[in-house]
């Protein structure tokens, strides 16, 4: 059992690890899988145990609402539609329909709308509106097949994605936001398309969404694959 | 029936057992894990060092805005500050469960736990301390005010995880978040937590050095031969 060993080996290390912790030193190459292992395990206990589908995060009056939410983007410059009309969301992959949808197609959908608080991994917190289509909503549409487990969202920033757990996708409150603050969605903030949700963190909604493919295997994502915690559950 | 070493003619000091191995090895696991904690922690508060939801108001914080010089921090960049964190938080928790559940378990924790009649003791202790009174007041393992203290950090450690737990789930936990004030208030006290058990750690081997250094030996061997027995 790796995750046994991990732990073991953390036993022995935390102590001259800690005491050598100058340099920015992160465990260096024989401690950094372990601690990717066990990061996997965290992954598991926040998504089988700490997690609950039915579980709602709180929401606020939109007096409580935040100045200026924070954004951010990996491109260079802020991501921008060249043919903004010719925008398609592409659904696919483990589905019986894939769908080709409009910004119009997307209004026309069930519409959720919540004031929520925003976690982001540095440890900020800010509070904004949002309002899209349900996932689950998406999902009932394109008929999933019942191999799919997870998620993976793709962006037009410079490849930027993420992949998520399906339970965590099918929560009533996990939606593709096309609106923030009762306004269009803004291009600093993901135009025209973004995930949103109240259960991750800030680096697992995706912005200027471009597909939502539907796996069996589990997607890596921008900041995970370089080592960020995966689930990211808040 | 445990092997009381031979009567030695005249001792200077008769040994006595002191800590069950459990206590010995939950003590150092949770110097070195809380240490890790720490470094990793300030690695953490790196990437937003202020109390508060954006925009403020922001609670009082001597070191807003500020980071921790690199040799105090751990994991090198705020994914490698987490994972540390998130790794070492197990075994520290694990520790932490298992000391506690010896000390209800073997009864130990009437020798550690500071309970309301012990304030005469520690006032008499006190009194000691400040040359008000010659004799060393009669004590058990621990005397008043030292069962003040380590009940005090084992309080103040149960208020470590939990703030934790509130800062790692504010949705899922959303009661416990809430408990502690909120989310940016439970950063704050855990954030708080860390100059305590720093605190802690500064006086607690300062009073071993200058006042008994043999309890470092039976913190680490478990057998004690300092000038302070136990009265029991």
């Amino acid at each position: 059992m790796t995750d046994r060993r991990a732990f073991l080996q953390l036993l022995a290390g935390a102590g001259p690890a800690s005491l050598v912790a100058a340099c920015g030193w992160d465990g260096g190459n024989a401690v950094r899988p372990w601690l990717l292992d066990v990061s996997r395990l965290n992954d598991w206990v926040g998504e089988k145990i700490l997690f609950s589908s039915r579980r709602l995060a709180r929401e606020y009056p939109i007096t409580e609402r935040t100045a200026r939410l924070p954004s951010y983007f990996i491109s260079r410059e802020m991501p921008l539609l060249q043919h903004p009309a010719a925008w398609r969301l592409q659904v696919g992959g483990l589905v019986r329909r894939p769908l080709a949808l409009s910004l119009a197609d997307l209004q026309t959908m069930p519409r959720t709308t919540y004031t929520v608080k925003h976690h982001c991994v540095e440890g900020w917190s800010a509070i904004a509106t949002w309002h899209g289509v349900p996932v689950s909503a998406i999902a009932e549409r394109c008929e999933l097949l019942p191999q799919a487990r997870y998620v993976r969202f793709d962006s037009f920033d410079s490849g930027y994605a993420n992949g998520w757990d399906l339970a965590s996708a099918m929560h009533p409150q996990t939606i593709l936001a096309y609106g923030m603050n009762d306004s269009p969605l803004p291009p600093t903030h993901g135009a025209p398309l973004r995930l949103y949700s109240p259960t991750k963190l800030g680096y697992k909604m995706t912005k200027y969404l471009v597909s939502v493919t539907f796996t069996a295997e589990r997607p890596g994502g921008y900041w995970e694959d370089q080592g960020y915690p995966w689930f990211a559950g808040v | 029936m445990h092997g009381a070493p031979p009567a030695v003619t005249a001792p200077a000091v008769r040994p006595a057992k002191r800590h069950h191995w459990i206590v010995r090895l939950t003590h150092w696991l949770t110097f070195l894990l809380v240490i890790g904690m720490i470094a990793s922690g300030l690695q953490i508060y790196g990437a937003y060092a202020k109390f508060g939801d954006r925009g403020g108001p922001y609670y009082v914080n001597p070191f807003e805005d500020q980071a921790f010089p690199e040799w105090s921090r751990l994991g090198g960049w705020l994914a490698g500050g987490l994972n540390w964190h998130f790794a070492l938080m197990w075994p520290l928790i694990i520790a932490g469960v298992l000391y506690l559940g010896y000390l209800v378990a073997s009864g130990e924790w009437r020798a550690v736990l500071f309970r309301p009649r012990d304030w005469r003791g520690a006032i008499e202790i006190q009194k000691y301390y400040l040359r008000l009174r010659k004799e060393h007041p009669p004590q058990g393992k621990h005397n008043p005010l030292q069962k003040l203290a380590y009940t005090f950090i084992i309080v103040v450690g149960a208020l470590a995880v939990l703030s934790g737990f509130a800062i790692y789930k504010p949705t899922q936990l959303s009661w416990l978040t809430s408990l502690f004030g909120g989310f940016q208030a439970a950063r704050y006290w855990h954030f708080w937590t860390v100059w305590i058990f720093t605190g802690f750690l500064i006086v607690h081997v300062a009073l071993v050095f200058v006042v008994d250094p043999a309890s470092l030996r039976g913190m680490i061997s478990g057998w004690y031969r300092g000038r302070f027995p136990s009265h029991d």
